[in-house]
C-alpha cells in the first residue's frame, strides 16, 4: 500500500472478497523519514501515514516493512549507474522484479506464510493449463484500461511470481476505481496522481546524482547532425535520448539529443526525423513464460516506453560469436519508433500478452 | 483471542480509574479556574487528584504539577530546572540509555549554549554512581536518570547516584519515572530527589496525563505560558477528568504494587524459561535489578521487526523495545550504549506483562515465540544468507 488510491481500492477489494489482508507500506529509501509539503509523493512519511489510516478504515493489519537494501541494491544503484553510463533507466521495473515481487514477495511468502503479494497495478494474469503437459501457466495480460494499463512495467515478473501475485484493478478503469474509493469513504480517494520518482522528491534526478552518487558534471560538446559543434552540454548524465528541452542551441528546425556517448564526453544531436528507427537491439531479456516463444526468434507487439504505440516487429536472437557474451536480441519494426532510449525497456506483447521484454541496447552494440 | 504483551508501551486504562473520570466528561463539565458551582466542583476533583498523587509517592499535594504526559513532564522538568538554574550554572548529567524524551530535550539545550555530559552504562545498562560523580564540575546545575529503562527494564542504583550529587550543593536530580511507577517503590520522604515524572498510561490511568514532582523551594521556569494553573508551573485549562483517572490509578499500582510485582515477576520467568529452549536467545538488561514484568531479549540471526510483525499477525502483540514508525532500521540506542553491535540489536524484542496478563496466555506466547523464531530462521535460510529475497526472473 503505497498510501496512493489504486493499493488503497486493490486492498479493499480483496477484503470485500473475504481475502485475509496484511497492508504493508515499503520504506525504501530516505525520503521516508520527512514529512512532505507535497501531497504527491508515495514515499514520504504522509504516504506511510496514508496508507496506515485507509488499513485502519479497512480494519486490516498494518506493518512498514524496510526494503532499503534490495531497494538500493536492485533499483537506486543501477538507477544512478545508467545515468552516469549516458542511457536512461527504468527504475520502476527494476523495483518490479527485485524489491515488490523479490524482496517483498519472498519475506511475504517465507516469514509471513503469506499465498500472495497483491498491488494496485493495472495489468491481469490469467491462468490456463497447457493442454498438452498439463503444465500450469501464468500469463501476464495488459489491463483493460488501455489508459492505465502498467503491464509495460511487469514483464520482468516469471512463472513463480505471477503463481503468487494478485493484481486486484486489472479489470477496471481509473474512473471506476475513484468511484470505488469515494462509495468506501477511503481517505487517499481524492489524492492526486504521483508522477515524480518516488525517491527523487523534488523531481529532478540530477540532484539524486548529486547527493547519491557524487555525481560531478563535466560539460562537453553539443554535436549537431553534420558533426558540427554546436554548444556545451553540462555533463551527459543530464541528458536523455529524445530530450528538447533545455539544450541551449536554436538551428531553426528543432533539435532533440540522439546520442549520448558517456565514455567520448559527448552528447549528439538530431532533428526529429533523425531519431526515427527501424531496428534496435535488446540487452537482458526476460520472459514471461521463462524462456521466449521460439528460441531463435518471434513476432511480436512492441512497446519502447510506457504508454507507448505498439509497432509490429520481429525478434531474433543475435548469433553470438563469444557464446560467454551477454545474450543480444534484435528488434525490427514494420513502422519506426521514435527515439529508442538505451536503457529504457522495450516489451513484447502477443494480443495484449506480455511474453516479455528487455533493456534497449546503445546503438552499435 | 489476541495477547497483549506490550504493556510497557501502554496498559488498559482501569475500570476504577474510567468511573472515577466520567462523572468530569459529564455533569462536573466545569472549569476548575471559574468561581461558579460548576467550577468548584471541577476543581474539588483537581484537588483530590492532586492530594491522591502526593500521597502515593510520598509527597505534598502542592507538590504536583499536572501536564499532558510523561514526555511534557520530562521536558518541563528539564528545561524548566536547567533554565531556572541558569545563573549559577549551564552543565546538564544524563546517560546514554535515557528516552527520547529526555535526550531530546537536552539536546535541545545544548543549541542554546547548555554543556551536556552523557554517561556510558555498562553492559546491563546501568550507571556506574562514581563515574556519575566524577562528571560533575562546578557549572553542573541538573541531574537526569531513569529510574528504570522502558526497553530493558534495568532499574538504576538511583540512591547511589543521590548520595553522590548530594556531596554538591545547588545540583538537581530529576527522575523520569514514567517506566518505574507502579512496579517500584517511590517514596519522596526518603528519596532526596527535586523533580521525579510519572505517565498515568503507563499504570492504569488515561492517556494524555502525567505528572511533574517538584519538591517544595526548587526554582522552575514554566514552559507553557497563560494562566496561573498548576502554581504557574503549567498553564492552560486542567485536564481533569485526565488527573483523576491518573490519581486513582497510581493509588491502586501503589496500593498493590507489591503482589502485583511478584505475580508479574512469575509470568515473566515462566516466559523466559518457554524461550529458554530455543538457542542463540539472551535475555538483555540486569538480571536481578530490573522492572518485574519486563523481558527483553535478543534473538540471535534474526530481525526483530520481522518477528514481531509476524507474531502480530499471529495474534501476539509485543515490541522491538523502541517505537518507531517510519520503519527505520536504526539499532536501538540503548543496546547500543550496552556495547551490542549492530547485528545482534537487530534482533531485539521486548516482551511487557501486565495486570491482565494470565497463565494460560504467557504459555500460549511462549508456543508463538518459539514457533515464529524457528519459522523465521527456516525463511532465512531459504532466501539466503540475510538477503531475504527470491530469485529474480531469467
Amino acid at each position: 500500500m503505497s498510501g496512493g488510491v489504486d493499493s488503497s481500492v486493490a486492498a479493499a477489494l480483496l477484503c470485500r472478497q473475504g481475502v485475509d489482508v496484511v497492508g504493508v507500506w515499503m520504506r525504501l529509501h530516505d525520503v521516508a523519514d520527512s514529512y512532505s509539503e507535497s501531497r504527491r509523493s508515495c514515499c514520504s512519511a504522509d504516504a506511510a501515514d496514508d496508507a496506515r489510516r485507509v488499513a485502519g478504515q479497512l480494519g486490516i493489519p498494518f506493518h512498514i516493512l524496510n526494503l532499503e537494501a534490495a531497494f538500493g541494491r536492485g533499483v537506486l544503484e543501477p538507477f544512478l549507474h545508467a545515468y552516469q553510463a549516458g542511457e536512461t533507466p527504468s527504475p520502476c521495473v527494476d523495483c518490479n522484479s527485485t524489491v515488490k515481487f523479490g524482496a517483498l514477495l519472498g519475506q511475504a511468502r517465507h516469514l509471513y506464510g503469506c499465498a500472495a503479494v497483491a498491488t494496485g497495478h493495472y495489468a491481469r494474469v490469467a491462468v490456463s493449463v497447457d493442454a498438452a503437459t498439463g503444465r500450469t501457466r501464468y500469463r501476464l495480460l495488459a489491463a483493460r484500461d488501455p489508459d492505465k494499463d502498467q503491464s509495460y512495467f511487469l514483464y520482468g515478473l516469471g512463472q513463480d511470481q505471477l503463481a503468487h501475485t494478485r493484481f486486484p484493478l486489472g479489470e477496471l478503469t481509473k474512473p471506476e476505481v475513484r468511484g470505488l474509493a469515494h462509495e468506501l469513504g477511503l481517505a487517499t480517494a481524492d489524492k492526486p496522481e504521483s508522477q515524480e520518482i518516488c525517491f527523487v522528491p523534488g523531481g529532478d534526478y540530477r540532484t539524486a546524482l548529486r547527493d547519491r552518487a557524487g555525481w560531478t558534471p563535466l560539460p562537453g560538446p553539443l554535436v549537431d547532425v553534420d558533426g558540427r559543434t554546436v554548444g556545451r552540454h553540462q555533463g551527459t548524465a543530464a541528458y536523455t535520448v529524445g530530450q528538447r528541452q533545455g539544450l541551449g542551441v536554436a538551428l531553426g528546425e528543432p533539435r532533440f539529443v540522439a546520442r549520448i556517448d558517456a565514455a567520448a564526453n559527448l552528447v549528439q544531436l538530431g532533428r526529429r526525423a533523425d531519431l526515427q528507427r527501424r531496428a534496435f537491439a535488446v540487452r537482458d531479456a526476460a520472459f514471461v513464460d521463462g524462456k521466449p516463444p521460439h528460441p531463435s526468434g518471434f513476432t511480436a507487439d512492441v512497446r519502447i516506453r510506457h504508454r507507448a504505440a505498439l509497432v509490429p516487429g520481429r525478434i531474433r536472437r543475435r548469433e553470438a560469436s563469444d557464446p560467454a557474451a551477454p545474450a543480444l536480441w534484435d528488434v525490427e519494426v514494420e513502422e519506426p519508433v521514435w527515439a529508442p532510449a538505451p536503457g529504457q525497456a522495450a516489451v513484447f506483447y502477443a494480443a495484449g500478452e506480455v511474453l516479455g521484454g528487455g533493456r534497449i541496447a546503445p546503438a552499435g552494440a | 483471542m489476541a495477547i497483549y504483551l506490550d504493556h510497557a508501551a501502554t496498559t488498559p486504562l482501569r475500570a476504577e480509574a474510567l468511573e472515577a473520570m466520567l462523572p468530569y466528561l459529564t455533569e462536573h463539565f466545569g472549569n476548575p479556574s471559574s468561581p461558579h458551582a460548576e467550577g468548584r466542583r471541577a476543581r474539588a476533583g483537581l484537588d483530590e487528584a492532586h492530594e491522591q498523587v502526593a500521597a502515593a509517592i510520598g509527597a505534598d499535594h502542592r507538590e504536583i504539577v499536572f501536564t499532558s504526559g510523561g514526555t511534557e513532564a520530562i521536558n518541563l522538568a528539564l528545561k524548566g530546572a536547567a533554565w531556572a538554574a541558569k545563573p549559577y550554572g549551564h552543565h546538564v548529567i544524563t546517560t546514554a540509555v535515557e528516552h527520547q524524551a529526555t535526550l531530546n530535550a537536552v539536546h535541545h539545550l545544548e543549541k542554546f549554549g547548555f554543556e551536556i555530559s552523557v554517561l556510558p552504562v555498562d553492559r546491563y545498562g546501568r550507571v556506574d554512581p562514581d563515574e556519575l560523580a566524577g562528571a560533575i564540575t562546578d557549572r553542573t546545575t541538573l541531574v537526569s536518570l531513569a529510574l528504570a529503562n522502558n526497553e530493558v527494564g534495568t532499574i538504576q542504583p538511583l540512591a547511589a547516584v543521590v548520595e553522590r550529587v548530594r556531596h554538591h550543593h545547588r545540583i538537581l536530580i530529576h527522575v523520569d519515572a514514567v517506566q518505574a511507577a507502579g512496579s517500584v517503590a517511590i517514596d519522596l520522604g526518603a528519596l532526596d530527589v527535586d523533580l521525579l515524572s510519572l505517565s498515568a498510561h503507563k499504570f492504569g490511568g488515561p492517556k494524555g496525563t502525567g505528572a511533574l514532582f517538584v519538591r517544595r523551594g526548587t526554582t522552575l521556569l514554566a514552559q507553557v505560558h497563560g494562566g496561573s494553573q498548576e502554581r504557574y508551573r503549567r498553564a492552560g485549562t486542567e485536564n481533569v477528568a485526565g488527573a483523576v483517572g491518573a490519581a486513582v490509578a497510581l493509588r491502586l499500582a501503589v496500593a498493590e504494587r507489591v503482589e502485583t510485582a511478584r505475580r508479574a515477576r512469575r509470568l515473566r520467568e515462566r516466559l523466559r524459561e518457554g524461550l529458554a529452549v530455543l538457542p542463540g536467545v539472551e535475555v538483555t538488561g540486569h538480571p536481578v535489578e530490573r522492572l518485574p514484568g519486563l523481558l527483553s531479549i535478543i534473538v540471535r540471526d534474526a530481525d526483530g521487526a520481522a518477528l514481531q510483525m509476524a507474531l502480530d499477525l499471529d495474534g501476539l502483540a509485543c515490541s522491538t523495545g523502541s517505537a518507531c514508525t517510519t520503519g527505520s532500521t536504526e539499532p536501538s540506542h540503548v543496546l547500543t550504549a550496552m556495547g551490542y553491535p549492530e547485528d545482534e540489536a537487530r534482533g531485539a524484542l521486548r516482551l511487557s506483562i501486565g495486570r491482565p496478563t494470565t497463565e494460560a496466555e504467557i504459555a500460549a506466547a511462549a508456543d508463538l515465540l518459539r514457533a515464529a523464531v524457528e519459522r523465521h530462521r527456516a525463511a532465512a535460510t531459504a532466501l539466503g544468507s540475510g538477503a531475504l529475497s527470491v530469485e529474480m526472473s531469467a
